[in-house]
C-alpha cells in the first residue's frame, strides 16, 4: 500500500493514525503540509524514525521541501519527485488520507 | 456479474459531520456508486466516526442533516459498513453510541455499523481496487 | 497503466490543484493514460473561466483546460456545480459537467484512482 499524508503532524493526527494502518512494505509518502513530519529533531519526529524502524518506506516530495526551505529529513526518509510519485503509484494500491 | 469479479472500492470516512461538506457530499457519492456494478465498502475512522453517533438534529443549524439517510444504507445494498474500534474508544464512544444502517429483513433486528480492528482494516484496505476518501 | 485523479478543493486556496497537475504532468511524461479527471466538493470552482489570476501567476483553469485538449476526460460534479454555482456557461473549453456515474466508472475501469483534497 502507498499512504499519501499532506497534513502537518502539528495540525493534525494524519500521519500518526495512518501509520497504525501500515505493515512492513507499505510506503507513505509525505507531500505538502506532509512534508513537516520528515524533520529530524522536532517533537513529531518520532513518528517517522518508528515507522522507518518497522521497514516502512518514507518517502518526502522534494518540490515540497525546498518551497518550505526544509532542507534537512530524518535519516532513512527517500526524497522524490512527480515521477517517483507516479512510480509509487503505480507499484502499489493507493490511500489518500486527506 | 459474480461476487467475485467485481470491483472492491472502498470509501473511508475521517472527518467529522456538518462542520465542513465532506461527509455530506461524500454519503451522495456512496448512494450512486451503490446503484453500479461494484463490490462497496465504508470505514469510518478517526473523526469520522461522529458521523455515525446517533441522535443528531441539525435543525437549529438550518442545515440539511443525513442521519436518516445513513438509517437506510442496507436498503440501498450497502451492508459492508466498519468503524474502527481504536477510533471510537479514543473518543469514548460505544457500539450503543452509534446509529443504526438499517435492519435485517428475518430477525427485523437493527443492523448497526461493525467495530472492527486496525489490522483488519489494514487487510480489507490491501484487497480493494480503488480507496475514495471523503 | 490506467491512472484517475480526484480533486476536492478549489483552485489558489488549497496546494490540492497543484499537486493534482504536477503529478498528472509526470503520469503523462511516463506514458501512462490518464482515465479521467474528476473536480467534486469546491474542486468545481478549479475550472470556471471567469477566474482572471495577476499575469505573472498560473492560470490554473486555463491549465486544466489544456490538459482536456489533449483528450483527457475532465469532469466536473453536476450537483457539486450546481450548488455552487458552477454551470456549462462559466466553464473552460474540453471540461465537461457530468453525474457522479462518471467518478464511480473512472474508479471501476482506473487501475489507481489518486484522490488530492484537503
Amino acid at each position: 500500500m502507498l499512504h499519501t499524508i499532506n497534513k502537518s503532524p502539528f495540525q493534525n493526527s494524519a500521519l500518526e493514525s495512518c501509520l497504525r494502518f501500515t505493515h512492513e512494505g507499505d510506503c507513505v509518502l509525505l507531500m505538502e503540509d506532509g512534508v513537516y513530519g520528515a524533520i529530524p529533531g522536532t517533537a513529531k519526529s518520532d513518528l517517522v524514525a518508528s515507522a522507518l524502524g518497522r521497514k516502512i518506506q518514507v518517502f518526502a516530495l522534494g518540490a515540497d521541501l525546498k518551497a518550505r526551505a526544509l532542507k534537512e529529513t530524518i535519516d532513512g526518509v527517500q526524497i522524490t519527485d512527480y515521477a517517483g510519485f507516479v512510480d509509487l503509484v503505480v507499484e502499489n494500491k493507493v490511500h489518500s488520507w486527506l | 456479474m459474480s461476487e467475485e469479479s467485481k470491483k472492491k472500492i472502498m470509501f473511508t470516512v475521517r472527518k467529522p459531520p456538518h462542520g465542513t461538506i465532506y461527509v455530506y457530499e461524500g454519503l451522495e457519492v456512496k448512494l450512486i456508486m451503490a446503484a453500479y456494478d461494484a463490490d462497496i465498502s465504508v470505514v469510518f475512522m478517526d473523526d469520522g466516526v461522529y458521523a455515525l453517533k446517533a441522535g443528531q438534529d441539525t435543525k437549529e443549524l438550518g442545515i440539511k442533516g443525513f442521519e436518516a439517510t445513513y438509517g437506510v444504507l442496507v436498503d440501498y445494498e450497502i451492508q459492508k459498513v466498519f468503524v474502527d474500534r481504536q477510533s471510537m474508544e479514543e473518543r469514548g464512544l460505544t457500539e450503543e453510541d452509534l446509529l443504526v444502517i438499517g435492519e435485517d429483513e428475518d430477525t427485523e433486528e437493527p443492523i448497526r455499523p461493525r467495530m472492527v480492528d486496525s489490522a483488519e482494516i489494514a487487510a480489507m484496505m490491501a484487497q480493494q481496487h480503488n480507496i475514495l476518501s471523503f | 497503466m490506467k491512472l484517475a485523479v480526484c480533486i476536492y478543493e478549489g483552485p489558489y486556496n488549497h496546494e490540492a490543484s497543484d499537486s493534482a497537475y504536477n503529478f498528472i504532468k509526470a503520469a503523462i511524461a511516463k506514458g501512462h493514460e490518464i482515465r479521467g479527471i474528476f473536480f467534486y466538493h469546491d474542486g468545481v470552482y478549479n475550472v470556471t473561466r471567469l477566474m482572471e489570476p495577476p499575469q505573472d501567476d498560473r492560470h490554473i483553469a486555463n491549465r486544466w483546460s489544456e490538459l482536456g485538449a489533449t483528450g483527457i476526460d475532465i469532469v466536473v460534479c453536476i450537483a457539486a456545480a450546481k450548488r455552487r454555482g458552477i454551470v456549462d456557461e462559466v466553464l473552460v473549453p474540453n471540461v465537461r459537467i457530468s453525474g457522479l456515474g462518471q467518478l464511480t466508472m473512472m474508479a471501476i475501469e482506473a487501475e489507481r484512482m489518486v484522490i488530492f483534497g484537503d
